[in-house]
């Protein structure tokens, strides 16, 4: 069985191709980029899809997403949130351990990867740092990494304290596996709903300022430093977290961070309707955060882009603002905002914008996906950079609609999703059968 | 300006400066029916008003219904301890209940910020914001314009402080845009922690000490402090509090000389405010809440759109 992908535009950014190329997989992984003619394959039994005037990436990744099962699955399920996965272009996402039961020991995360195994992405998972995320005792990383968590994460329950996070840290570092951290300082965010700052004053909505996430972005350094850990940022909103970021890299610190396509498309004025939808965790920031992180993006201090994916039910939503859960959905809307406020807006070039969406997690999670060398297992993604697209939240795959783009009308799309070999979203054309 | 070309009183910061005029000039000329023997017009006959609170409130309610009762509407009251909101009813369906029996403006109160906002999304009936949170309570910063104008005759030039929690205080934030639309220069002043982030941005002069800030005013409008916020480290003792930041008679003679002392109440006297000033010849605590009755006639009058004029009816 084979499937030719054909005069497409190919960029990989783990060998530095940006080409037009065809894409031969067989049985499942990559057997050639270069140009194949489907006469030599000698063979009825593959298929042929024309790429050309498309995009052809190695599949994308996504490692910050939440699936909500078990305990939320009103929400989503593993299977809803990897359907969503598929239909944004994304080949692999790893959930966060938030559920309830939360992924803090073998079991549960057993089940989530079991779950995953019928999912129609790569379903990968984290472990939580703590007993039922609680910040008061270490869970079971051993068994859990064993078990095939890719990492530790405390994401919605950030560790407080100074000295179990280091012990956590020592415990990923002799696992070797990375720890995504939640940067927040909760004695500062306590009923924080949105950024500290004029519009916030304005609407009289309580602060989540800044320095709740720096500091702790400064403290998990430091505690990188002393452990060694692999430690991983996620969601950097500030220009405050960005510079303590570079800092450490310049200092050799083994950290790599992430950024969300929320906070780099909008503001808190996306709050001035007290629109629910824009109440996310941390808060959306202000203009000049937004071009401190697209610096940030472009010059490497951010390495990944992540969606930090978050479902939440309408009921959950069509409330007062104050008792809004905090989070959106992202899986469907990343990839065209990237497209939009990244790459046609001169921010990063394409090829780098994939990279922070394929080889660079891939990296951070030492994953071997994420590039389409010979041998690679085929998940990829074929992208058309140029499609317009309205966001119409209502037709979105995931279960959840809570959209902050909902309305909004962006450029480039996933228009077909492959992992192993299976085209399991899009067809890039009609296929031509030889 | 004839009419309010509007569904909702959500806040002062959208409203334009002729619209508040508009409304002035209507609770004015409202005003005189609270002095008549038979205080009853019959300009709202038929027309139904919810006062839906969230958070408790005896002042705001009470005009609230007076304004509403002496105009002939009808009132209903729903409140937290007498409701199916206790019981877990969402905001949304108590709303699209309410509206579902007829009620033609809402009255709201709420301890979220924005809650207006959303039942205005969400039903067609009126809404007029009570206080949300610490947003806005325009109704209170209209009254406490109105008694401004009547005392002094105009806005612009005066120079107005307001003094206390500029934090918390959906006060500030309803006082600030419309005094500063009308040209008076607003000053703010309180402790450093209970000023909230970039105040500088707004349209104000901030101060953090009483005396720079009171020096040649025109007005002072005194905050309620709440005692809670010393338990989560806003300010260290009540005592300290009234010394730096209470409004006293000494303090009171850095004013103008015919200085007008406000207060949105309930006071603490002795705290923000001593007895000496609050009872004083410059306050006019009392004609504010006169005031709010008044404005609250101008504005379910200019909503609800009664037939004919105040004078004929």
């Amino acid at each position: 069985m084979w499937l030719l992908l054909k005069g497409g535009r190919v960029i990989d950014p783990s060998q530095n191709l940006d080409t037009n190329a065809d894409i031969l997989i067989e049985n499942g992984k990559v057997s050639k980029v270069d140009e194949v003619s489907a006469e030599n394959l000698g063979s009825n039994s593959g298929k042929v899809f024309d790429a050309a005037g498309l995009v052809v990436t190695p599949g994308l990744i996504d490692m910050h997403v939440h699936l909500r099962e078990p305990g939320f699955e009103y929400k989503e399920t593993i299977e809803t949130g990897a359907l969503a996965a598929a239909a944004g272009g994304f080949t692999t996402i790893v959930g966060m351990p938030n559920t309830k039961p939360a992924v803090d020991n073998r079991a549960v995360v057993e089940y989530v990867l079991g779950k995953g195994k019928n999912a129609a992405v790569n379903v990968l998972t984290t472990g939580a740092a703590t007993k039922a995320n609680e910040g008061k005792e270490m869970a079971e990383l051993g068994e859990m990494v064993e078990a095939g968590a890719v990492a530790i994460s405390d994401d919605a329950f950030p560790v407080q304290s100074a000295d179990l996070m280091r012990r956590v840290m020592e415990y990923a570092a002799m696992l070797n596996v990375p720890f995504l951290t939640h940067c927040e300082d909760k004695s500062m965010t306590s009923d924080g709903i949105m950024n500290e700052g004029i519009t916030g004053t304005i609407l009289g909505l309580r602060p989540w300022p800044r320095q709740a996430e720096e500091i702790m972005i400064w403290r998990n350094i430091m505690l990188a430093d002393l452990t060694k850990c692999r430690l991983h940022i996620q969601h950097v909103t500030t220009k405050g977290g960005v510079e303590a970021i570079r800092w450490a890299k310049s200092r050799g610190i083994t950290v790599t961070c992430e950024t969300c396509p929320q906070y780099f498309s909008l503001t808190d004025k996306a709050l001035c309707d007290y629109d629910t939808n824009a109440k996310v965790c941390p808060p959306l920031r202000t203009a000049s955060d937004v071009d401190s992180l697209k610096e940030a993006l472009a010059d490497g201090t951010i390495d990944v882009i992540a969606t930090d994916h978050a479902p939440h039910a309408l009921h959950e939503k069509e409330v007062e603002l104050q008792d809004a859960a905090f989070g959106a959905v992202g899986l469907e809307t990343a990839l065209p905002l990237v497209i939009t406020n990244l790459v046609n807006s001169g921010v990063l070039t394409l090829a780098d914008a994939i990279s922070k969406m394929t080889i660079a997690p891939a990296k951070a999670l030492g994953l071997d996906s994420g590039t389409l060398k010979e041998g690679a297992v085929a998940d990829i993604t074929i992208i058309d950079p140029d499609a317009k697209v309205t966001v119409k939240a209502s037709e979105f795959k995931s279960k959840s609609k809570n959209s902050p783009f909902d309305g909004m009308e962006l450029t480039g799309k996933a228009v077909a999703t492959i992992v192993g070999g299976e085209v399991i979203y899009g067809k890039p054309s009609e296929p031509l059968n030889v | 300006m004839t009419g309010l070309n509007r569904k909702d009183i959500l806040g002062l910061q959208d409203m334009s400066p002729e619209e508040i005029s508009l409304i002035l000039e209507t609770a004015q000329s409202h005003k005189e029916i609270l002095s008549r023997p038979v205080k009853k017009v019959p300009i709202l006959r038929g027309k139904s008003i919810c006062t839906l609170f969230y958070e408790n409130s005896t002042r705001t309610r009470t005009s609230f219904e007076l304004a509403a009762k002496i105009m002939s509407a009808d009132t209903t009251s729903i409140s937290v301890a007498g409701s199916s909101i206790n019981k877990g009813e969402s905001f949304k369906d108590t709303l699209l209940t309410l509206e579902a029996m007829g009620v033609d403006l809402f009255v709201i109160r709420h301890g979220a910020s924005g809650s207006p906002h959303f039942a205005a999304r969400t039903v067609k009936s009126h809404i007029i914001n009570a206080g949300d949170g610490m947003h806005e309570h325009p109704t209170q910063g209209l009254l406490d314009m109105l008694t401004i104008l009547e005392n002094k005759g105009k806005f612009v030039g005066q120079k107005v402080l307001i003094v206390g929690d500029i934090m918390h205080s959906r006060v500030v934030r309803s006082n600030l845009w419309g005094l500063s639309k009308m040209g008076a220069e607003v000053r703010i002043c309180g402790p450093k922690t209970l000023l909230p982030a970039e105040v500088d941005k707004l349209p104000v002069k901030v101060f953090t000490d009483l005396d720079e800030a009171i020096d040649g005013v025109d007005v002072v409008n005194v905050l309620r402090i709440q005692l809670e916020r010393m338990n989560r480290g806003f300010f260290p003792s009540v005592s300290e509090y009234a010394s730096m930041f209470g409004v006293n008679k000494n303090r009171l003679l850095k004013a103008k000389s015919d200085v007008l002392v406000m207060h949105p109440g309930p006071m603490n006297r002795g705290v923000e405010i001593t007895p000496d000033v609050a009872d004083g010849d410059f306050a006019v605590i009392t004609d504010q809440v006169t005031n709010g009755v008044a404005v609250r006639m101008a504005l379910l009058y200019l909503l609800l759109g009664g037939a004919g004029n105040v004078a004929s009816a």
